[in-house]
């Protein structure tokens, strides 16, 4: 721990884009008091100190190599609580758009010959290779969402995350449902915490966040086939951001 | 003399890179920036997914370039299509568009390079030494957030701008506040040209060649034609004859060569090729600044990045006065005929040109997708200018060598996640 009452923190990255993390600085303009309450001890994109001693460690990325799961090991061992940092180490992400073609082929086409050097596997959230004691959601993290977990995490509290769907927070907002606009969406069995953004500037909800526990998966689909979706329109929806998770049937995230 | 320079993860740029430099019996044995960065295969990932689906899965190639890959994206998909955008489309795309370059720039000047300049580790203690500073910085970063927001919905994967158009369309009430907004920042623009005027620019000058977009009446983000300070401009559909892409061992992103062999794409290129577009307050600052075309000095990125800021706050203030006065209206999308097609669509993003090629099938579909990102340009260039600088560091103290070069690599403000955005050449 510290000797200043401050609990040490740090930042890793795995394979994302960063935007997370830039997110939590951004989280800075409205809430620069974060910086006293916390002693950020590794944070790579913004500070060149590097310090071992962390308490808390916020994940941003996929685990995406099998070289990076001993960093990932290293990570744990020395953390008291892992936090994964967005949808690429909360469930996988864009990421896991590589599995849908045969990994040899996605080589191939990007590096032809050359394949071999450079290292990769199916992408995974990074509690498939650690345990992982909360997730942030979002592709990218909500900032007001990441300083009310932060506050929790002081405090010694669960981070506060819903467990009901966006459509929740599209009433509370007074949208028109997207499925009244001749559009559909995720957002029954998608999890809120966003305010809806999506739906909100005129786009379907594809589960950035994950799914609520014990999702209608199957009313889901029904809806969507109802209102004209194909087959293969609706496994796009859903592989947008949760391929890992429609592949290895996992849709209690 | 013997020195070994191995900087592992370089701090305070985006992505992962090391610097491996080797100096043996004094002389260059090694010189290199490796990018470790896991490969993303984002361009095999595109096919099979619909046209409609590629900005939004694009600006996740990075966070800091978000919009500027969503919109070249969108671009290469109604270039591709022949999909006309409405002048209003064009007006906020540009208006949005700029709100990521002051991010980016503010970003890059204030929490990654000034630190240096000012002898810490990061933006952190001067949040205690120069509160000031800090909070100016973090003032204009959310003014430039706010902006992308209000037409958008955000800046990192932006929701509202669709092929042909927008699913969102902001209030004449957002605008106007925003406009007041930026016409209140016009202090911290300035104060923003002192603090650059003032920083201890290393000297180091390398004559290389600087590519960018070009447009005849604006300065140069989206669209346009290919231009390089050593010639020729080229239509943006020749931009294989420019690139010239060619892969590395030591790197997962490829590199480029054009006329000589490197060159040089960002902030620095855009101010050497397109000084004259610029609006006349960034020209003042230039003078400010006491840059002017053509400049050599890598580390004046930094700097053409300072009058970029000053240029955008006022372009944006002129955008929005353009929107208000016709004002806005809720448009659908321009219409999309599928049909079997490839297209080109670049910008300039805040690191520098950035090219998107799809073909997309009659189905809708992409079939193939190249994507060339402004720092796989600027490797070459940069372990170019490595060469030249070790040999007038290297009887320096090794933490102080260690720290000219990590300043160089910072200089060009490297946006590394994605540069592994290797790309496919053919689709069929």
């Amino acid at each position: 721990m510290s000797t200043n009452g401050k609990p040490k923190i740090a930042f890793f990255d795995f394979t994302s884009c960063e935007g997370c993390q830039l997110t939590v600085l951004d989280s800075l303009q409205t809430h620069p008091e974060l910086l006293q309450v916390v002693e950020i001890v590794q944070f790579r994109e913004a500070m060149s100190e590097k310090g071992e001693d962390y308490l808390v460690a916020f994940i941003e990325g996929s685990c995406t190599r099998q070289s990076d799961e001993a960093r990932l090991q290293k990570i744990r061992e020395q953390a008291a609580l892992v936090v994964a940092l967005g949808t690429c180490a909360h469930l996988g992400g864009v990421n896991t758009l590589k599995a849908l073609h045969p990994l040899e082929d996605v080589r191939r086409y990007v590096y032809g010959d050359l394949a071999s050097h450079y290292e990769t596997y199916d992408a995974r959230p990074i509690d498939a290779v650690i345990k992982v004691d909360f997730a942030i959601p979002g592709c990218p993290i909500d900032r007001d969402e990441f300083v009310a977990c932060v506050k929790a995490l002081l405090l010694g509290k669960k981070p506060p995350i819903p467990d009901y769907p966006v459509c929740v927070e599209c009433k509370l907002k007074e949208n028109t449902c997207l499925y009244k606009l001749g559009m559909t969406c995720l957002g029954p069995i998608s999890r809120a915490g966003c305010k809806a953004i999506c739906p909100s500037y005129g786009q379907s909800c594809e589960a950035c966040r994950g799914y609520i526990t014990n999702p209608n998966d199957s009313s889901m689909r029904n809806v969507l086939a109802e209102h004209g979706l194909t087959m293969e329109d609706i496994e796009s929806m859903y592989t947008m951001f949760t391929t890992y998770q429609v592949q290895q049937k996992l849709m209690q995230k | 003399m013997d020195k070994r320079i191995d900087v592992h993860h370089v701090t305070r740029v985006e992505g992962h890179g090391n610097i491996v430099v080797e100096v043996s019996n004094g002389l260059l044995k090694e010189c290199r920036f490796d990018v470790v960065e896991t490969p993303r295969f984002f361009e095999a990932m595109l096919r099979g997914r619909s046209y409609q689906e590629a900005s939004h899965i694009t600006s996740r190639i990075c966070g800091i370039c978000a919009t500027g890959h969503a919109t070249a994206s969108l671009r290469a998909s109604e270039n591709a299509l022949g999909v006309e955008l409405s002048r209003q489309t064009q007006l906020l795309r540009k208006l949005t568009f700029h709100g990521e370059i002051l991010d980016s720039h503010v970003l890059h000047v204030y929490m990654l390079v000034a630190p240096d300049f000012l002898g810490v580790g990061s933006v952190i203690p001067l949040a205690s030494s120069n509160p000031e500073v800090v909070l100016r910085a973090l003032h204009m970063k959310k003014l430039a957030g706010d902006l992308c927001a209000v037409v958008t919905g955000r800046h990192t994967h932006p929701i509202a701008m669709t092929v042909g158009g927008f699913s969102h369309f902001p209030t004449a009430d957002e605008l106007k506040a925003l406009r007041q907004r930026l016409v209140d920042c016009r202090i911290d623009v300035d104060a923003t040209v002192d603090l650059g005027a003032t920083l201890p620019w290393p000297n180091f000058e390398r004559d290389t060649e600087y590519i960018s977009l070009h447009k005849p009446d604006e300065y140069a983000f989206i669209d346009g034609e290919i231009m390089s300070s050593d010639g020729p401009t080229l239509p943006a559909e020749r931009y294989k004859e420019v690139t010239n892409e060619f892969l590395v061992p030591h790197s997962s992103a490829k590199h480029t060569r054009h006329r000589r062999e490197s060159y040089m794409v960002g902030a620095l290129a855009r101010f050497n090729n397109n000084f004259e577009q610029l609006h006349p307050r960034a020209k003042q600052a230039a003078e400010k600044l006491g840059i002017k075309p053509k400049v050599t000095n890598t580390y004046l990125n930094s700097a053409a990045q300072v009058v970029e800021i000053v240029h955008c706050v006022e372009d944006a203030i002129q955008i929005i006065d353009q929107l208000l006065e016709v004002g806005i209206h809720h448009e659908e999308p321009s219409p999309v005929t599928l049909k079997e097609c490839n297209g080109v669509g670049v910008c300039e993003v805040p690191r520098g040109m950035l090219i998107h090629h799809y073909w997309i099938g009659a189905d809708g579909k992409l079939t193939g997708a190249n994507c060339i990102i402004p720092t796989n340009q600027n490797i070459a260039n940069l372990e170019s200018d490595m060469k030249a600088l070790v040999p007038t560091i290297m009887h320096k103290e090794h933490k102080e060598m260690q720290l000219d070069l990590e300043m160089l690599v910072r200089a060009y403000d490297p946006c590394i996640s994605c540069s592994v955005h290797v790309l496919k050449l053919e689709s069929k």
